[in-house]
């Protein structure tokens, strides 16, 4: 209808338009004998030529060039010049014999482990809690995520005050209640679970956690009704209701959100490294992603962009079968859902 | 979306019961007691602590209250860290990274949407496809080549556009983007190219007003994630070039040996900013994040 409507008006435009093709001759002239088709296509690609470029050089280009050098290495040739050579294995021999090469994949897995535990397991019933409450809703949905939206080196150097060993406030607070004192991100022991690690995770939950939440609450607010009438009707009660309705019909974002805090976790790096420096006592907070920093970055008179980038490629393998054992698992979900409905 | 009352796990007429109510009251109490004091605890000692002499903020027992106020802690963070500085630059980063990555990602999601180019879902699935590439695995190469661009041998570090640049690929906003642009009608960009519209004038006029919310998402993403980056700023700004870092990375480099007082007034001035805006934009921010959140 729109169409009909307009369409009185388009002989008037005709005349600018072609005023316009006039003007530009000079320079359009190649462009404009092109048939329209064509001439979409080349259009279409002039949009795209800024993205694609920055993907290119900033996404693209810098995967494959990891790989390439984590199988790189440099060598002196006949003058005593350093040149780039194929090392093969060299790279990821050298970091697997590494002895802080496992301890940060421990703390990785540990720091994983705990931050599900606690930015997994806690922002689900956070957000059943809240979806109850009648009231204060803007107020508490505020609250929770206010922490997600302040810089990480303001909230890590305030944790780093509290978690301090002589004048750090939870400390305190322990003492009042007469309970035993603790040395938070410094504790030295290296048995898990490390009271280092938990630390950095306590930090990283209460800044991190909000987003979560307030995810669940969306999907809690998204399940019919009826179904809890339902389950009432039959006798259930509260757990009851969160085990067989709560759970089952927000699965698609339990598991999405798991595996996403199962990638972001992988990656710790800044909560450690602003709190105890990265590495902690005993190398018991030294993550993957910290050692390719210091790989890379740290080691002045040996940064080796290599050996980080074997680490890295190695990263990227633990972390794509994560991801692609996600993507099988919805898919067969999908596939075995399909004829039932 | 619906406002009519849904309901949730607890029925609304156990919760009028008498027992109900009291037991809700006593719970709501609880709620929003603790999580005060969980969340915005913490922001307390962040503000008044800067507040302290630095004997005070380093004393045992911590003290609740300032004894003396000192705001001349905060005056002297200000000027000591350059504070004014730092948050002009990261605002400017900030700002920079929102342009770039609002031209140059619309104009390739509305090119793949609505022009729909030869090789377009290859190029698309390669974007999106970079989702699955964790950032900080790719922190060495992409540092590489920042400091030396392949071919044209460019070296961005400590410019602003090492910043800028590698913020235009994200496979998020081209995902987001394009899924919004798709769902605007095709009889819509038809008829204004029938009228004779160019895609430049069918993308201002048509695609970009409509498309207002998407946009007020992908703008609150890309400033957050400049604000809160902490690795890439330090690499490429930082350490060796204080006049250029980032908030963020100002405030720590000042806590390697700044006194503890001074510390917590600087990380205190440099939360301001993100308080505020989140409360200005909390309404945004809270239904972007469920936007992103649930794909499909």
């Amino acid at each position: 209808m729109a169409d009909l409507v307009t369409l009185p008006q388009a002989p008037g435009s005709r005349p600018a338009k072609r005023r316009a093709g006039v003007g530009e001759f000079g320079r359009r002239s190649l462009y404009s004998v092109l048939p329209p088709r064509v001439q979409r296509q080349v259009s279409a690609y002039w949009f795209m030529i800024g993205a694609v470029l920055c993907f290119a050089l900033f996404s693209w280009y810098p995967m494959v060039r990891e790989i390439i050098m984590s199988f790189q290495g440099k060598r002196l040739n006949t003058d005593g010049l350093p040149v780039t050579t194929w090392v093969g294995f060299e790279n990821y021999r050298r970091i697997i014999n590494d002895p802080t090469f496992w301890t940060a994949w421990r703390n990785t897995l540990e720091f994983t482990l705990l931050a599900l535990l606690l930015g997994f397991v806690v922002p689900f019933f956070v957000a059943i809690l809240l979806n109850e409450l009648r009231h204060a809703k803007g107020y508490l949905r505020c609250l929770v995520y206010l922490p997600v939206m302040l810089p990480p080196a303001s909230a890590l150097l305030l944790f780093s005050y509290f978690y301090d060993p002589t004048y750090g406030l939870f400390n305190d607070i322990l003492h009042t209640l007469h309970l035993p004192t603790s040395q938070w991100v410094l504790s030295p022991g290296t048995t898990w679970p490390t009271m280092a690690m938990i630390s950095v995770v306590i930090a990283a939950t209460w800044m991190n956690m909000g987003g979560a939440t307030l995810i669940y609450l969306a999907a809690l607010q998204n399940i019919p009704g009826e179904l809890y009438e339902a389950a009432e009707l039959d006798g259930a009660g509260i757990v009851k209701k969160i085990r067989h309705i709560t759970i089952p019909q927000t699965k698609m974002v339990l598991s999405m959100l798991l595996m996403l805090q199962i990638i972001a976790t992988m990656q710790m790096f800044v909560e450690a490294f602003i709190l105890d420096g990265g590495q902690g006592v005993n190398n018991n907070t030294e993550s993957v992603v910290y050692l390719i920093y210091q790989y890379a970055f740290a080691m002045s008179s040996a940064s080796n962009f290599n050996s980080a980038s074997a680490l890295g490629v190695l990263l990227l393998i633990v972390l794509g079968i994560f991801s692609g054992g996600y993507l099988w698992l919805t898919r067969t979900r999908d596939r075995l859902s399909r004829p039932r409905s | 979306m619906a406002d009519s009352y849904a309901r949730s796990l607890i029925s609304a007429t156990q919760l009028n019961r008498a027992r109900g109510k009291i037991v809700y009251r006593i719970v709501l109490t609880a709620v929003i007691v603790i999580f005060t004091l969980i969340f915005i605890g913490p922001m307390y000692f962040l503000f008044t602590d800067g507040l302290k002499s630095t004997q005070e903020a380093i004393a045992t027992p911590p003290t609740l209250f300032p004894h003396a106020l000192h705001p001349s802690s905060y005056s002297t963070a200000w000027t000591e860290f350059s504070l004014g500085r730092l948050l002009l630059n990261t605002l400017y980063y900030a700002f920079g990274a929102l342009a770039f990555q609002l031209v140059f990602d619309v104009a390739a999601a509305y090119a793949l949407s609505k022009l729909r180019p030869a090789l377009g879902n290859v190029i698309l699935a390669m974007m999106v496809a970079t989702l699955m590439i964790p950032a900080m695995v790719l922190i060495v190469p992409l540092y590489i080549t920042v400091s030396s661009l392949p071919f044209v041998h460019i070296n961005l570090i400590g410019s602003p556009a090492a910043i800028w640049l590698p913020s235009v690929a994200n496979g998020f906003n081209i995902f987001l983007l394009k899924r919004f642009f798709d769902s605007i009608p095709r009889e819509l960009t038809e008829a204004a190219t029938i009228d004779g519209a160019s895609p430049m004038r069918v993308l201002r006029s048509i695609i970009i007003p409509i498309s207002r919310p998407i946009l007020a998402v992908v703008s609150i993403f890309a400033l957050v994630a400049v604000w809160k980056d902490f690795l890439w700023p330090l690499l490429v700004l930082g350490g060796y070039n204080p006049p250029r870092e980032t908030l963020n990375v100002g405030i720590w480099e000042a806590a390697q040996t700044a006194p503890q007082n001074m510390v917590l007034a600087a990380s205190a001035i440099a939360a301001v900013p993100t308080i505020i805006f989140f409360l200005i934009f909390q309404r945004n921010i809270l239904a972007g994040l469920t936007a992103g959140g649930i794909r499909g």
